[in-house]
């Protein structure tokens, strides 16, 4: 095809993908956001399948069967973990506006400047060959497809130095616009699930033509003599293992990876759709692989990394091929946009503007420049790679190599989530030990065998010592060098971050931090404030002026206290600035216009436990609150009934002067007893409040048991009598006296005995006082053969007012809530049981002082 | 023959109030002393206005009134409900359910008789 | 770290140690000729961390 065509459906292409961007961006200004769906999100994840699944795969199916599958499966197993694990990062990561990997790592431990650069720098050294991946894929593919003949090598190689500027220009264009706060994209995540459509597409296409179109459907297809490489079992069982492995830390840690999925995600809700449905992509995407691999087989073409063009070509469909371009150039481009997007934030953020920090002035135009100047040499330092390392053997396992570069983020990443005893100092020489091993056992042995190094730094190990052979390192034999890079660098990082960690024991700072991270899903977290010192709101506001502009800095900062800041605000003005700077940044500016007090780790917990109380005791005073209010409105409406018969009789006596003698006395005595009624009710809830707040007064005393319940007999005498009723007393001979408020003690027994008397019935009534003692009790139990008190409401009669039940009782319904509150307070207790009476059986328990307080 | 009245309340003093201001003022009176007498009563008697009282034991006003509402045959039924409860809430719950009037206590007697006049219309 | 409480995270974690083990069964040769068999288990596993998470209407 003629290659004004090719490079002009891919300008194409690539504006139409820029345009949605922007469209989509314009849409996020206005509010009606087009990633607010899950599966957005989910197809942005796609961004995993770079060139190298488009065209390597179907290179690694043709030669060893099964085994280009392992680093699609790796994934999935990470992402059945999603809903978990991978929403704990996100929700950590939307509080603490973190922005990259290295902010993330950075952060949790103490916001160190240094391990957020190591991070960095590692993160970079792994993706610049990667990059430098897809720039070559790009170019055997146009080669393919445009005709290799059509170039001379000179304009050929600048012509990909211009493809690598122009991405370059590309990313800027979608990612380094503007400076967001929150560090969000949406119109490159637009753009890239558009993309991940189009790749699948493609591919699809491709592979449904080769299958049913060049042949008879898969039967026919794997049937055919020279197709059988293509179904072979993997020979090495264990790299399988290895690089399962390692793709399901990579798709997480790798930088573009954690972009999309952490950085960029609105919604943790769609976590659940990203769980099942980016494997089901991947399967998707990969169905075709196989297929594929045995249909270039077949037809004995060259290069089977090309077969997703050159099949579609050997057919004569130009235009699917087209396409198969179109989706390859789409893959690499996405992989490169995100990837260096990631990278160049990292940059900026955690390792050149901590060094940048001590100048004064605006810094936000700084800040965009450097991350416009970190892509662009990303990008080159990218096509360096390509054009050095070229047409090298080594390039092919390169992307292998990133994998396990990023892999040394694990332990440090689990340790930030799950365990609070990491620190600093472990992270740091963890990451520095698994990143030596890395570089020793993978990234020099693919140096040397590419003739930058002596070869026999491999074999038979450098200055001919074996047990440093990088690939057989201390005598470990048997694996294949990435299973044995992978043990060493992991195994080494994980031990040694365990051990320095647990050497000493977490700063305050340090110990902050694994609070806020590892309880990050406890509801209580976010109230906690861990700054102590002296700012003032002002300073903090004009720091943060000074990175997202003036007018959003007082948009911040309006409605809050002004004046002196409280530790909540400096936590709320550093927790902004990271969204533009990186946490560890963040702090060292806020650290600048505040004076802060150094907290000790027992400070810690102590504002913990702080923090616990005081959400404890808020719910309390709601509820205590809820009941007050209750309680107003029971004793309202028990106020207004008599006042409704007093107000309704006295104004009948007054409009009826002709009433007639009887009646109008009824009606004088329902005056007076309703009145007395009121005031009965004023009293007891006057009675009742004071005790309840603790304002009554408590006269102990020397009490008989006796001399009470006689008295009490005595005053409900009347009552008794009124109804009918008979009372019998039972009490024990020698009762030893109790301390306790004499008068109170009458009151309850009263109130028992009058409970008694309302309820037997008419005329036959039988009630029952027992005194006796029982261990270091004395009690006192009232029987009835009255209705009774069901066990369901055992409890509730107790309870001020209680309304409904088939017995409302004439009275107050406040006498046994006083009665329980006064033996409560004796120190005492009152319950019901079944009466041999035949109705209820009020018993009060009440304590004899211990014989160590004889009374005096 | 004169319309009759069903006073329905639990408190025997403000039932003795009442029953006599409606008889002064020449309704019949008929009485029930709780939720589910009330409804029997109506059903049975068919009064024309029921001042009924919301704080009742078995059946509370806001039921009854929902359940004489329900029932076309009842629909005749003047319901004017009383209570101690005057909250706007409750006096829109009330006549969200089809009373036709809400006092709260205490009530002033003339009012009530004079909603009651309202209510039944031209004299028996 | 504590142990999952909820019944979901629970079930992820069991889904993934049998996913872990399952996907590693090809160490052993037994995917000869049989990519089918792979493919077919990997499109159960998706289904069923499908069928796990959504259901689970934890909303913490």
């Amino acid at each position: 095809m003629a290659p004004a065509l090719v490079i002009g459906t891919a300008f194409a292409y690539l504006l139409a993908l820029f345009a949605l961007a922007a469209w989509a961006d314009r849409r996020a200004a206005a509010g009606r956001s087009l990633i607010g769906r899950p599966w957005v999100y989910t197809l942005s994840l796609g961004v995993y399948c770079s060139a190298w699944t488009y065209f390597g795969s179907v290179g690694r199916a043709a030669a060893g069967g099964l085994g280009f599958l392992p680093i699609y499966l790796g994934p999935t197993l990470a992402m059945v973990l999603a809903w978990t694990l991978v929403r704990r990062i996100v929700r950590v990561a939307r509080r603490y506006r973190i922005t990259s990997i290295a902010d993330f790592i950075g952060s949790r431990y103490g916001a160190s400047r240094t391990l957020a650069g190591a991070v960095t720098l590692l993160a970079l050294v792994g993706v610049v060959p990667y990059v430098a991946l897809q720039l070559k894929a790009i170019a055997s593919a146009y080669a393919v497809v445009a005709g290799a003949r059509a170039a001379a090598p000179a304009w050929w190689a600048d012509g990909m130095f211009w493809v690598a500027l122009v991405l370059a220009g590309f990313t800027i264009a979608f990612g380094a616009r503007g400076l967001d706060a929150s560090e969000r994209h949406e119109g490159l995540v637009a753009a890239i699930a558009a993309e991940s459509v189009v790749k699948l597409l493609a591919f699809v296409a491709v592979g449904a033509f080769v299958v049913w179109g060049m042949f008879d459907g898969p039967a026919d297809l794997f049937a055919r003599p020279g197709a059988a490489p293509a179904l072979q079992a993997p020979a090495d069982g264990g790299a399988w293992f290895a690089l399962v492995a390692l793709s399901m830390f990579s798709v997480l840690l790798l930088p573009r990876q954690f972009q999309v999925m952490v950085v960029e995600n609105v919604d943790e809700g769609h976590l659940r759709r990203a769980g099942w449905g980016f494997p089901a992509y991947l399967l998707a995407i990969n169905v075709f692989v196989l297929p594929l691999a045995a249909a270039g087989l077949a037809l004995g073409l060259p290069d089977p990394e090309t077969y997703v063009l050159a099949l579609p070509l050997a057919g004569g469909a130009k235009t699917l091929a087209l396409l198969a371009f179109v989706g390859g150039l789409s893959a690499a481009t996405g992989m490169v946009v995100v990837e260096a997007t990631a990278v160049a934030t990292m940059v900026c953020n955690d390792l050149v503007l901590p060094l940048l920090l001590g100048r004064g002035g605006a810094l936000g135009g700084l800040v965009l420049a450097i991350r416009r100047a970190a892509i662009v040499v990303l990008l080159l330092l990218g096509y360096a790679y390509f054009r050095i390392a070229g047409e090298a053997y080594a390039l092919a396992s390169i992307g292998l190599i990133s994998f396990a570069a990023v892999a040394q983020f694990a332990p440090a990443l689990l340790g930030a989530l799950y365990w609070k005893g990491g620190t600093r100092a472990g992270a740091l020489a963890g990451l520095g030990t698994g990143a030596l091993l890395w570089a020793y056992t993978l990234m020099l042995p693919s140096i040397a065998r590419s003739g930058w190094l002596p070869a026999g730094f491999v074999e038979p190990g450098p200055f001919g010592l074996a047990w440093l052979r990088p690939e057989h390192l201390f005598g470990l034999q048997g694996l294949d060098n990435l299973s044995h890079a992978l043990f060493w660098s992991l195994g080494l990082n994980a031990a040694v971050f365990v051990a320095v960690s647990l050497a000493r024991p977490p700063s305050a700072r340090e110990a902050a931090r694994a609070l806020q991270f590892v309880d990050v899903l406890e509801p209580a977290a976010g109230e906690r404030v861990f700054w102590r010192g002296r700012a003032r709101a002002a300073d903090l506001q004009a720091l943060v002026a000074r990175f997202v502009g003036a007018e959003r800095a007082a948009a911040l900062f309006a409605g809050r206290p002004q004046g002196f800041a409280d530790g909540r605000l400096v936590q709320f003005a550093e927790t902004q600035l990271a969204g533009a700077v990186g946490a560890a940044s963040a702090r060292a500016l806020v650290a600048s216009v505040v004076e802060e007090q150094a907290l000790a780790p027992a400070d810690i917990a102590r504002i913990v436990e702080e923090a616990n109380t005081l959400r404890q005791a808020n719910a309390k005073l709601e509820s205590l609150d809820r009941l007050k209010d209750d309680f107003i409105s029971s004793v309202t409406h028990e106020l207004r009934t008599p006042l409704t018969s007093i107000r309704a009789v006295a104004e009948l006596l007054r409009d009826e002067p002709e009433m007639a003698a009887p009646e109008r006395a009824r009606f004088v005595a329902i005056v007076v007893d309703e009145s007395e009624r009121l005031s009965r009710l004023v009293n007891q809830v006057l009675d009742l409040a004071k005790i309840e707040s603790g304002q009554a007064e408590w006269r102990d005393g020397d009490v008989d048991l006796r001399e009470a319940a006689r008295q009490a007999a005595r005053s409900a005498g009347a009552l008794l009598r009124e109804r009918g009723a008979v009372l019998e007393v039972r009490a024990d001979e020698a009762l030893p006296p109790l301390r306790a408020d004499a008068d109170r003690l009458q009151q309850v027994l009263l109130n028992l005995l009058g409970n008694a008397a309302k309820f037997v019935p008419e005329g036959r009534g039988r009630v029952r006082l027992s005194l006796w003692r029982e261990g270091g009790e004395l009690r006192a139990a009232v029987d009835d053969n009255g209705p009774g008190v069901p066990a369901a409401e055992r409890e509730l009669v107790f309870e001020k007012f209680r309304q409904g039940g088939a017995t409302r009782a004439q009275g107050t319904g406040l006498g046994l809530p006083i009665s329980r509150r006064i033996v409560e307070h004796l120190g005492g207790r009152i319950w019901i049981e079944d009466s041999t009476l035949g109705g209820a059986r009020f018993v009060v328990g009440l304590p004899l002082p211990r014989p160590q307080e004889t009374p005096r | 023959m004169s319309k009759t009245v069903l006073i329905a309340d639990d408190e025997p003093n403000i039932v003795v109030s009442l029953e006599f201001l409606m008889k002064r003022e020449g309704w019949s009176v008929r009485v029930a002393r709780d939720g589910v007498a009330a409804l029997e009563l109506i059903r049975s008697e068919r009064p024309d206005l029921v001042l009924l009282d919301v704080m009742m034991p078995g059946k509370n006003g806001f039921e009854v009134c929902q359940a004489v509402r329900a029932d076309d045959s009842l629909a005749g039924t003047r319901i004017l409900l009383l209570s101690a409860k005057g909250r706007d809430t409750d006096i829109a719950q009330g006549l969200g359910l089809g009373a036709d009037g809400y006092l709260t206590k205490p009530f002033s007697t003339r009012e009530l008789a004079a909603r009651v006049r309202e209510l039944m219309g031209p004299t028996p | 770290m504590k142990p999952p409480r909820s019944p979901a995270a629970q079930r992820l974690l069991a889904l993934f140690v049998g996913a872990a083990l399952l996907f590693d069964f090809p160490l052993l040769g037994l995917a000869r000729g049989r990519a089918l068999a792979v493919f077919a288990a990997w499109a159960v596993v998706i289904a069923l961390v499908a069928w796990i998470v959504e259901r689970d209407d934890d909303r913490r």
